[in-house]
């Protein structure tokens, strides 16, 4: 009985630090959504569509839904290619935005869950923070 | 009865669709590419924003993530002594042009998004500095708009001069365009004219006006990344990035209104609509408009006679198909349309060169001279 509350309270110990580091996922996407118009938005156009060939689609992307990590990397510190993107070959120059590890992380779910694409990963600052060059 | 139901619907969404999408004269055209080519002069630039001849053989080009190179030979070396760039979205280090008297005093104008006072963000600044062998010296701060913002979009800018002892350069609106554009005491969707020390000309537009921002010279831009003056006639032609479907030529005169957003051609990117006003007395109409769009960035007329045929005709880059655009020009108008280099890539600027010659920035690559074949 002890340990079980032992461990209840570690629970709740964990997650409150977590919803405390961490604004809720629906909120991130918000937030996320405001800077794809300011940032993405371009080029990678209103519904992750691209354009074929010169600007890789986000929408159902296999490069973004299967490289989370790369992906970041790619927004934090920009990404050179060639890269393929659902069989086709994209050799373009995505410079970094100067965005801040939250803007990253907020992006990040909302490209993740938007267009059809969706995640069980919730990208967090830190996990933006811990990508390195 | 059905299926002629069926093709007379099928018809009108046809023709409802091609309608929206239809393409403004006049219509572009594709001739044989294989009469065009480039000679590389220098490689290895990711977004050669900015260039400008300082000799016969040398030039200066910006790269947007903040750097500035010294180019001789096909050779790039890094000038030092830059001041602090602030690097978002599309800001960076921008435009870069030498003093009329560049050969006497070796001074060089530097557009450029920075953070150096007040709020969070940034806004778009002119410098003014002197070119030491490969070290800017007595670096001064011309211009710096307020207020800053964090927002990523349309900073402009370029830097023209004309024969008159003035500069001009651009700032888009910094992604508020239902407040920047049209007010005269805010910066942003703005040319502005200075005098070459950085001083206001006393004969500016706005001087005498309450609360203007001095320095205006014309209002109601969106995102002016091309300028340049006519070599004829010496007026100041410029492009735009408008909405989708609303890129624009302007031929910017003194205290004159372009309209953005009260009056556009354009759409938003999502589809819905800015407004239906495509002109409103008081306000500029553009020489010409793209659909859809090209996404416009530098511009230079062609004025010698090294290319066949070219002479006084202008020169647009595209960014987003990837060619030069040459346009004839006949009585301010836009008459004839052509894609020349197709597919060369992203094409950030176009200068003409001491030599007569045109040069293009192209993302990826760097300078590259077009010639004929």
């Amino acid at each position: 009985m002890k340990l079980l509350s032992l461990i209840f309270g570690l629970f709740i110990f964990f997650e409150f630090s977590w919803l405390h580091q961490n604004k809720p996922l629906e909120e991130s996407i918000a937030d996320g959504a405001e800077i794809y118009q300011d940032f993405c938005v371009q080029c990678h156009l209103d519904s992750g569509e691209g354009v074929s060939r010169v600007f890789p689609p986000l929408a159902k992307s296999d490069y973004l839904l299967n490289n989370i990590d790369l992906s970041i990397k790619g927004i934090k510190y920009g990404l050179y290619g060639p890269i393929e993107v659902n069989g086709e070959t994209y050799d373009g120059v995505m410079q970094n935005q100067g965005l801040e590890e939250e803007e990253v992380a907020d992006v990040m779910n909302y490209i993740l869950n938007n267009w059809g694409n969706s995640s069980k990963q919730i990208i967090t600052s830190q996990r933006v923070s811990q990508i390195q060059e | 009865m059905k299926l002629n139901l069926y093709l007379t619907l099928a018809a009108l969404v046809i023709s409802f669709s091609s309608c929206i999408s239809q393409e403004n004269p006049p219509l572009i055209e594709t001739p044989d590419q294989t009469k065009y080519g480039t000679e590389t002069i220098v490689d290895g630039i990711e977004v050669p924003w900015g260039m400008t001849f300082i000799s016969e053989k040398e030039l200066l080009v910006t790269e947007k993530k903040g750097v500035l190179y010294r180019v001789s030979n096909g050779n790039k070396t890094e000038v030092s002594g830059l001041p602090e760039i602030y690097k978002r979205g599309q800001g960076g280090l921008l435009d870069v042009a030498v003093h009329p008297d560049f050969k006497i005093n070796n001074l060089i104008y530097m557009t450029l998004s920075s953070h150096i006072e007040g709020d969070k963000g940034g806004n778009t600044s002119l410098y003014q500095a002197k070119l030491n062998a490969n070290t800017l010296e007595d670096i001064k701060l011309l211009y710096k708009a307020k207020p800053n913002t964090t927002k990523g979009q349309h900073w402009g800018s370029r830097i023209i001069f004309d024969d008159d002892g003035h500069l001009f350069f651009s700032i888009g609106d910094r992604g508020n365009r239902d407040v920047n554009p049209q007010d005269l005491k805010r910066d942003g969707g703005k040319i502005y004219r200075l005098n070459l020390d950085g001083s206001i000309p006393s004969d500016n537009p706005f001087i005498n006006t309450d609360g203007a921002k001095k320095a205006i010279f014309s209002y109601g831009h969106r995102n002016p990344q091309g300028m340049t003056i006519h070599p004829k006639t010496k007026e100041i032609w410029e492009n735009e990035h408008g909405p989708k479907g609303g890129d624009e030529i302007n031929v910017i005169q003194k205290g004159k209104n372009y309209g953005w957003p009260v009056i556009t051609y354009g759409i938003n990117y999502s589809g819905t609509p800015i407004t239906d006003e495509r002109s409103r007395p008081g306000m500029e109409q553009p020489s010409y408009y793209w659909v859809p769009s090209i996404a416009p960035s530098g511009m230079a007329f062609s004025s010698s006679r090294v290319y066949k045929k070219w002479k006084g005709d202008l020169f647009v880059g595209s960014l987003k198909f990837k060619y030069l655009e040459h346009l004839v020009i006949k009585k301010g108008k836009v008459v004839k349309r052509e894609k020349i280099l197709n597919e060369i890539g992203r094409i950030r600027n176009v200068k003409e060169g001491p030599d007569g010659y045109l040069y293009i920035g192209v993302e990826g690559k760097g300078i590259l001279k077009v010639i004929q074949k």
